[in-house]
């Protein structure tokens, strides 16, 4: 073996050893987030009351006097109030929003923690580990490419360990702007764990080159695209997934209907229905036209391999399934009658399709995109 | 669309509007409405029309979208006949199956009249939609945004202060910032309500992106067509030394279309020099393929000079405006059979075709010219397993897909070919109905095939003749395609995601502000602001016009410590609106995304 060879050897074992250790740290924050959720459902405010339209939070009317400022006031019924300061005379026009048609007035839970301080704590040990994790996790990649001299998404183990590493760095990019996401990192660690579980158990491969067909620029920039586009499709699935339950809990107890406590009492801690929704919606849309350029670069690709832009090839195919899909998710929250659950079940719908064509036309269907090392 | 219809569909669309604003909260958009629930007018006229607008409603729109993700499906889970092998294939297996999969066209979806049907409607539908809408966002375009509501209170977001300032004063300033804000303004006098006021709106480029999206897929739709109308396709190999030039008798296969046929086949050619591979020799990826290249001469023109040229895989050559791809490759084993009579009766490469990633091939190597022992024709053929690195006591399969050691193992035949019958025949495979199989003599009991090292040969029993194996040569395929439309679709494509980011990312708002002279002398300023949703950025936005009319309204301290202050609004305190969670059933929100 060449030095060379011997050196990307290295690179490619420490970037094992940091996966590896990554995943050790993502378990850490797996449990803190459990510890959270736990001691959150010691708090006060466990079973949100029944009481509906009383639930307005208003704001109160904050210290407009501070000398030299003005603030003015967003008062959102049951949301999150924003305050716009500016150095400015003493006094203070409010702005009122009124409760939007879609949100039932029920305000945003506290979050996993409740109002526990000690469940606050472990949730943000939890989220101090998913950062370090994450560190480990691009490290590993890193090391990866550098190993094998190329970016890192030639097979599926790459793409597989890139996902994760590109979905926990978008849910830190939300909780560093401030969004109220942090109700999503026990169910974030805990795909990232089963997603790099299964990269490195039953995906690994220590691929180190590609086939001809695959060099080429346009992958490059097609791979990384679909790569951000599903994990951002996957934050707004779960997003979705969890406003579905949210949603009947709301149901439920606007009808004074009984719930299982122990249920009652983890939905009482999500966001309200209505910030899922959004929350959702706002990826999904977010990245729909990042999903729409990766099939055109796709197609750009396959001109120049192929000879062709467009040959209904399975990949091709199920990238096409999954954007109509998602156009349809689109549509249905334009569309009276299709708005909330049944767009929210198109919008997991689509993304099981993003995931059939990810893992199942990898692994079931054989076409020209088999190559992908399974 | 008669005016009646038109105001009915402007109020039906009010976004989040409250009913009660009317006008100011019509035409945010240009969704048409759905009217599903209407009655047709009775007659063929009624009936028709009511089935246009059912079929242009997004409701139907919708539907179909789903059925054309479904209708996709089993075209990538069956095979499809542009891999005619795999439908044999899957025929053979599944005889019972097919004949019906046969008939409902499963084996070529794409092209099936069933999925035409749902993209037709589906295209017939956003015709019927986007028309309409464009006329309509044209009207919007023209005309100034709708004057303010009676009451900003009930606007989703408002704010509302008292000042010293003269009520001019304060509308003037506040047009001219919310110009600076890039609105379209309307600065209007005193109307039905009290005092004057500014309307102003935002965001139209949401419409107009909507609309670029929704175009640019009928430039899609259309570049297909004109692709598929457009293209041919062929399929040559050629083994190292060869040529090919562009004519039809040259194809292995060709493919024509509607418009572009053999006649439209323009003179160029080229010839296979030498054909490049590399391989891993080493590690966990032994034999994965690592440099293909064609080492290709070719020429344009019916006399046009011999140019060096190189083909790879993801570079295809463009000879004239076609494209050359190279689409695989594999090897050709040279051999000289003598037949019985101790003539030459063939000679030269035969290719076979990779059966695996390490390139066991297969192939048939067919001599129709042979003579038997007393000079009467008696076609031989010889038919089995081509390995580039292979051992001989473990069967005919490759290891490396390298020429390392090659080895040929085969049967032979002698009899009838069946060539004669004019049936056109696959040189890969042998028909062995007329053929009786030659017992050679094998090292390995039980085993008819010989394996041959390059240099060996077969000495058939009998005096029947011999095979020498003389070396191998590479061979490389050539996909050549003329294809049009490519650039058209690059656009629409490239149009789709431009008008797409304007469509989800770009919000479609509108604010007002009214000021009027209040009954203690002092002026009322109100603004209030409506989206195509509403979310906290409208309100922000309220916000920061109240903060920047400061200077020129500036706030009077509230007397009362109400909400409201003095909105002449009769006390809707909006906050307390209450709403019970029955109608919420239906979410009216779609604010674009600003993540
Ligand atoms: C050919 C297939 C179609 C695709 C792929 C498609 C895709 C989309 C997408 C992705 C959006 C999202 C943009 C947004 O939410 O603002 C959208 C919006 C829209 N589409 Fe389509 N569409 C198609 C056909 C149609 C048809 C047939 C109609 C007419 C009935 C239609 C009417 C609309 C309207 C009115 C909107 C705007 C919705 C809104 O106001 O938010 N589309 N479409």
């Amino acid at each position: 073996m060449n030095i060379a060879a011997a050196v990307n050897e290295n690179f490619a074992n420490y970037s094992n050893y940091l996966i590896r250790s990554a995943m050790f740290v993502y378990a850490l924050a797996f449990l803190a987030h459990l510890a959270e959720w736990v001691f959150g459902s010691r708090s006060k405010v466990a079973v949100q009351s029944a009481a509906l339209a009383a639930e307005t939070r208003e704001a109160q009317e904050q210290d407009g006097g501070k000398a030299g400022t003005v603030a003015v006031k967003v008062v959102q019924r049951g949301g999150a109030t924003t305050t716009l300061e500016r150095p400015r005379p003493r006094i203070v026009p409010k702005v009122v929003t009124r409760a939007s048609a879609s949100d039932r007035g029920i305000a945003d839970g506290p979050g996993a923690a409740g109002e526990d301080e000690k469940g606050d704590l472990y949730g943000r040990v939890a989220i101090a580990f998913t950062v370090l994790a994450w560190l480990l996790h691009f490290g590993g990649v890193l090391f990866r490419a550098i190993s094998v001299q190329r970016p890192p998404w030639g097979n599926m183990y790459e793409f597989s360990t890139t996902f994760g590493m590109v979905a926990v760095g978008a849910y830190l990019v939300l909780l560093l702007m401030k969004k109220n996401v942090r109700w999503i990192g026990l169910f974030l660690t805990t795909s990232v764990l089963l997603d790099l579980g299964l990269a490195t158990s039953v995906l690994y491969t220590s691929s180190d080159q590609l086939v001809p067909a695959l060099h080429s620029y346009w992958l490059w920039i097609h791979v990384s695209c679909a790569i951000i586009s599903g994990a951002i499709f996957y934050l707004a699935a779960v997003g979705t997934m969890l406003y579905l339950f949210r949603d009947r809990y709301e149901t439920a107890l606007a009808a004074n209907r009984e719930q299982n406590r122990r249920w009652a009492d983890i939905m009482s801690r999500l966001p309200a229905a209505a910030s899922l929704d959004k929350f959702a919606y706002r990826m999904n849309a977010l990245v729909f036209p990042l999903w729409t350029f990766t099939i055109i670069a796709g197609a750009i690709w396959a001109q120049a391999a192929w000879g062709r832009y467009w040959g209904w090839d399975p990949k091709e195919t199920w990238a096409f399934i999954t954007w109509v899909a998602y156009a349809c998710y689109l549509h249905a929250r334009a569309t009276a009658g299709w708005k909330g659950r049944k767009a929210a079940y198109l919008a997991l719908i689509a993304f099981a399709c993003f995931l059939f064509n990810y893992y199942g036309v990898n692994i079931f269907v054989t076409g020209k995109h088999s190559y992908a090392g399974v | 669309m008669s005016i009646t219809e038109k105001s009915e569909r402007d109020a039906g669309r009010s976004g989040d509007a409250p009913e009660e604003l009317g006008a100011a909260g019509a035409q945010l958009s240009t969704q048409p409405v759905d009217s599903l629930n209407s009655v047709p007018a009775l007659g063929v006229v009624g009936w028709l029309r009511w089935m246009w607008r059912q079929l242009t409603s997004m409701r139907v729109a919708l539907v179909l979208l789903f059925l054309l993700s479904l209708a996709a499906i089993p075209g990538s889970l069956i095979p499809q006949h542009s891999d005619a092998l795999k439908v044999d294939t899957f025929k053979k297996h599944h005889p019972g199956i097919s004949p019906l999969y046969e008939r409902l066209g499963l084996f070529h979806v794409y092209s099936s009249p069933w999925f035409a049907a749902i993209y037709i409607l589906l295209f017939v539908s956003l015709a019927g939609c986007i028309v309409p809408r464009t006329w309509q966002f044209v009207g919007q375009l023209r005309a100034r945004p709708p004057a303010a509501p009676r009451h900003l209170t009930r606007l989703p977001a408002y704010s509302t202060w008292r000042t010293d300032a003269d009520p001019d004063q304060v509308l003037k300033a506040a047009h001219k910032a919310l110009r600076g804000r890039r609105f379209r303004t309307s600065l209007s006098a005193a109307g039905d309500v009290p005092g004057g006021s500014v309307a102003a709106e935002k965001g139209y480029l949401r419409e107009a992106g909507n609309l670029l999206f929704h175009v640019a897929l009928f430039g899609l739709l259309i570049s297909f067509a004109v692709t598929s109308l457009n293209k041919a396709e062929g399929g040559k190999l050629i083994v190292e030394g060869d040529g090919f030039a562009n004519n039809l008798t040259q194809y292995d296969d060709f493919s024509p279309s509607t418009l572009y046929g053999a006649d439209d086949l323009k003179p160029f050619g080229f010839t296979l020099d030498s054909f490049d591979s590399k391989y891993e020799t080493s590690g966990p990826d032994i034999g994965s393929p690592r440099v293909f290249k064609a080492n290709i001469h070719y020429w344009n023109g019916a006399d046009g000079k011999p140019v060096k040229g190189v083909i790879d895989t993801n570079h295809p050559l463009s000879i004239g405006g076609e494209k050359v791809y190279l689409i695989g490759h594999g090897y050709a084993p040279v051999v000289t059979v003598k037949d019985a009579q101790g003539n030459v009766a063939f000679q030269g490469p035969v290719p076979f075709l990779p059966q695996d990633s390490n390139i066991t091939s297969t192939g048939t190597i067919k001599v129709p010219d042979a003579l038997d022992k007393k000079g009467k024709p008696d076609q031989l053929a010889f038919t089995g397993y081509f390995t580039p690195t292979g051992d001989a006591s473990a069967g005919p399969r490759s290891f490396f897909p390298g020429l390392d050691a090659p080895l040929l193992f085969l049967n032979a035949y002698h009899g009838d070919l069946g060539i004669d019958s004019g049936i056109s025949q696959n040189v890969y495979q042998l028909d062995t109905k007329h053929m009786k199989q030659i017992k050679l003599e094998t090292s390995t009991p039980g085993i008819n095939a010989v394996a041959l090292k390059p240099g060996e040969a077969i000495t058939l029993p009998n005096g029947a003749g011999s095979l020498t194996f003389t070396g191998v040569k590479t061979w490389a395929s050539f996909q050549i395609s003329h294809q049009s439309g490519n650039e058209t679709a690059l656009i629409s494509g490239a149009a789709a995601i431009l008008g797409l980011m304007g469509s989800l990312f770009i919000q479609r708002r509108r604010i007002w502000v009214r000021a009027s002279r209040g009954a203690d002398g002092t002026t009322v300023v109100e603004t209030g602001g409506l989206g195509r949703s509403e979310s906290v950025r409208i309100a922000d936005e309220i916000g920061a016009l109240a903060l920047q009319l400061q200077p020129d309204a500036p706030a009077l301290p509230d007397d009362e410590n109400d909400e409201n202050g003095e909105n002449g609004d009769g006390g809707a305190e909006v906050e307390s609106t209450s709403r019970t969670a029955s109608d919420t059933a239906t979410r009216t929100d779609d604010e674009g995304a600003r993540a």
